[in-house]
């Protein structure tokens, strides 16, 4: 994989209204890998997607890609390196897929660099690797959850960039279209060596799913590493606060974390947590 | 209901017809655009030929041809064709385009059909500035023109303080909606203003600053023309080169960011934009109401696509289609009576604005 971009913060202070949300974080998302970021509610892994794709300005320290700080590059050039996918992104009225995903070549454009064959390429071959070809001439609206989704991945496809960062990508999906949006990014990352952050909910897919993990706590890196070292039943238990079990998932090999709460556990359970 | 309802009903009312556009616009709806523009030009014609005084097509062109050279002037014709019609036609048509384009952009950037500079309290402060200037300075023509302009503006940079201050933590379409709240307070404030100082005007100049109020033509002359052709020769191509941010705008801030568009900077060169346009049209030819909030939704119906170009074409279609209703129909069915442009268009949004909730509720069941 030649040249792919490195993205790294160091000492990371980011605050919403002067409440400190990312205290003094230093990571560095390994390239060409996946990266899932975990985390309890309000732990600051959304916000610390924020601050690493230029949309929160860090109030300490720096975000470097490629070693030049994303803040002092043009923005539409660091679009061309950075793709985002947000938190639920919404379409406007009326857009048909195929106009949404062309709307994510916007930084390969400029004022005299109108739309060129080079960006009807990248548009189908973002529509192709997605699966939403076949939907390209239905409005956004008309979709269902998963193929909106899924086009609006097509859309940050064909920005092509080097680096990819994904919001809570499977929110409000069933099981089936979380699986298929996972098994989509990774697609990505194996076949483009794209590098990969995803902030995720489900702290078994992301075990499932992540070559690389990074569990956040206030604010703060609680463990990073490959899943196998990183989601343990301590793990859990600091960053959830959460007993739990964790076992060899069946299907995958991975962590598989079963939670344990108040009911539904064996007497032989609850013994040993309490 | 309403903003909800609203951006729902423009979502749900486009013709689903075939899905045969190709990207970039496509074919399909250039030529929608290109038939708009046709019907601007006829209605121009026709606005200028027709009506009280009728002209012949190659008298038309022998007056304007003659008024360019130096020629012979046809008695009567060319002092009402050059006079009274020509410009009169002309303003309208630039008023329709910058209102067009201001009700678009805002209704774009914002994602709120509501969202236009007549609805969000831009007008109502050109209405105010003009009645304090016509009411309390005694001022007419370009000086109220200029209080407008000015009244226009300043309410703008209020609103957006305002829906800015009010809080920081607004993603997405939040920050749309505070402006349109923000826009729709400010609004019933000037209304009041106004309302006050027309109760205390002497009647005649009550009567003035009313005509003014509704939007009128009948002031339209060679020197208004000239000042909204410059400040369009301006507005337009900037709006040409704010169309493209404008688009990856709405997707959202964040989405928007995240393909490299400064958001705060982009966002401020539209209001900047939208709101010169809206107030120089206003300051033109008073608040013909309606104008800039049609505009944006009939030509996404006609083009079924949000289109800037469309919008303008609709938007002086409605002027000129307004204003001919206004000054030759109208008089024959009220006894002679001369409409203000802006009678008609008001009276036009409003029940356009219900069948468009009929017939997006339809689609619903």
């Amino acid at each position: 994989m030649p040249d792919v971009a490195v993205l790294q913060a160091r000492d990371l202070t980011l605050t919403y209204h002067q409440r400190c949300v990312v205290d003094g974080l230093s990571v560095r998302i390994p390239e060409g890998m996946v990266t899932m970021i975990v985390g309890a509610n309000a732990c600051g892994k959304s916000t610390l997607l924020r601050g690493l794709s230029r949309l929160l300005k860090p109030a300490g320290g720096t975000v470097t890609l490629d070693g030049k700080d994303i803040h002092s590059r043009p923005a539409r050039e660091l679009a061309r390196t950075l793709g985002l996918l947000p938190q639920h992104p919404s379409a406007p009225d009326g857009i048909t897929v195929r106009d949404l995903v062309g709307r994510g070549r916007y930084p390969h454009q400029g004022f005299f660099r109108s739309w060129s064959d080079k960006d009807d390429a990248a548009v189908q071959r973002a529509l192709e690797a997605t699966g939403t070809a076949g939907l390209a001439g239905r409005d956004v609206d008309e979709l269902s959850g998963g193929q909106r989704q899924r086009a609006w991945i097509a859309m940050a496809l064909a920005q092509e960039t080097d680096v990819l960062l994904l919001d809570e990508p499977t929110t409000y999906l069933d099981l089936a279209h979380q699986v298929e949006v996972l098994d989509l990014v990774t697609d990505l990352n194996r076949k483009r060596g794209t590098t990969v952050a995803i902030v995720l909910h489900d702290l078994n897919l992301a075990a499932r799913y992540a070559d690389h993990v990074i569990a956040m706590k206030d604010g703060a890196v609680a463990a990073l590493g490959s899943p196998e070292d990183v989601v343990t039943e301590d793990l859990v238990r600091e960053v959830f606060g959460l007993e739990s079990r964790v076992i060899p998932d069946p299907v995958s090999g991975t962590p598989l974390i079963l939670p344990i709460g108040r009911h539904h556990a064996t007497a032989n359970e609850l013994e040993l947590v309490s | 209901m309403s903003c909800a309802a609203l951006s729902d009903m423009a979502a749900k009312t486009g013709p689903k017809g075939p899905k045969v556009m190709e990207q970039r616009g496509g074919r399909g709806r250039l030529n929608r655009t290109a038939v708009l523009a046709a019907a601007v030009v006829i209605l121009f014609l026709a606005s200028v030929l027709l009506g009280s005084y009728t002209v012949t097509v190659p008298d038309f062109f022998t007056i304007v041809g003659n008024h360019l050279t130096g020629g012979p002037k046809i008695p009567g014709a060319s002092f009402i064709v050059m006079e009274n019609k020509l410009p009169r036609a002309v303003v309208g048509t630039l008023i329709g385009i910058a209102f067009g384009l201001a009700g678009a952009l805002f209704q774009t950037m914002l994602r709120n059909p509501l969202a236009s500079p007549d609805v969000i309290g831009i007008s109502s402060g050109a209405s105010a500035a003009a009645v304090v200037a016509i009411v309390v300075f005694g001022a007419s023509g370009a000086a109220v023109s200029g209080a407008a302009l000015v009244g226009a503006l300043a309410v703008a940079v209020l609103i957006y303080a305002i829906s800015r201050g009010a809080g920081r933590t607004g993603r997405g379409s939040a920050a749309g909606n505070r402006l349109v709240l923000a826009g729709v307070g400010t609004a019933a404030a000037l209304q009041a203003v106004v309302s006050f100082l027309m109760t205390r005007a002497d009647i005649r100049t009550a009567a003035d600053a009313l005509v003014w109020l509704n939007g009128s033509l009948n002031s339209a002359n060679w020197d208004r023309a000239g000042i909204l052709f410059l400040a369009l020769a301006a507005l337009v191509p900037a709006t040409g080169l704010i169309a493209g941010p404008l688009r990856v705008l709405e997707l959202g801030d964040d989405a928007a960011a995240g393909l490299g568009v400064r958001v705060n900077t982009a966002r401020l060169a539209l209001v900047v934009t939208a709101v010169s346009l809206a107030a120089v049209a206003t300051a033109a030819a008073g608040p013909v109401s309606f104008v800039a909030f049609l505009a944006g939704p009939i030509g996404r119906r006609f083009t079924r696509k949000a289109s800037l170009p469309a919008s303008a074409m609709v938007g002086a279609l409605i002027v000129l289609a307004a204003d001919y209703f206004a000054a030759n129909l109208a008089p024959l069915l009220l006894g002679g009576t001369v409409l203000p442009v802006g009678v008609v268009t008001g009276a036009l949004g409003a029940p356009f604005l219900l069948w468009l909730l009929v017939t997006a509720n339809r689609k619903d069941a």
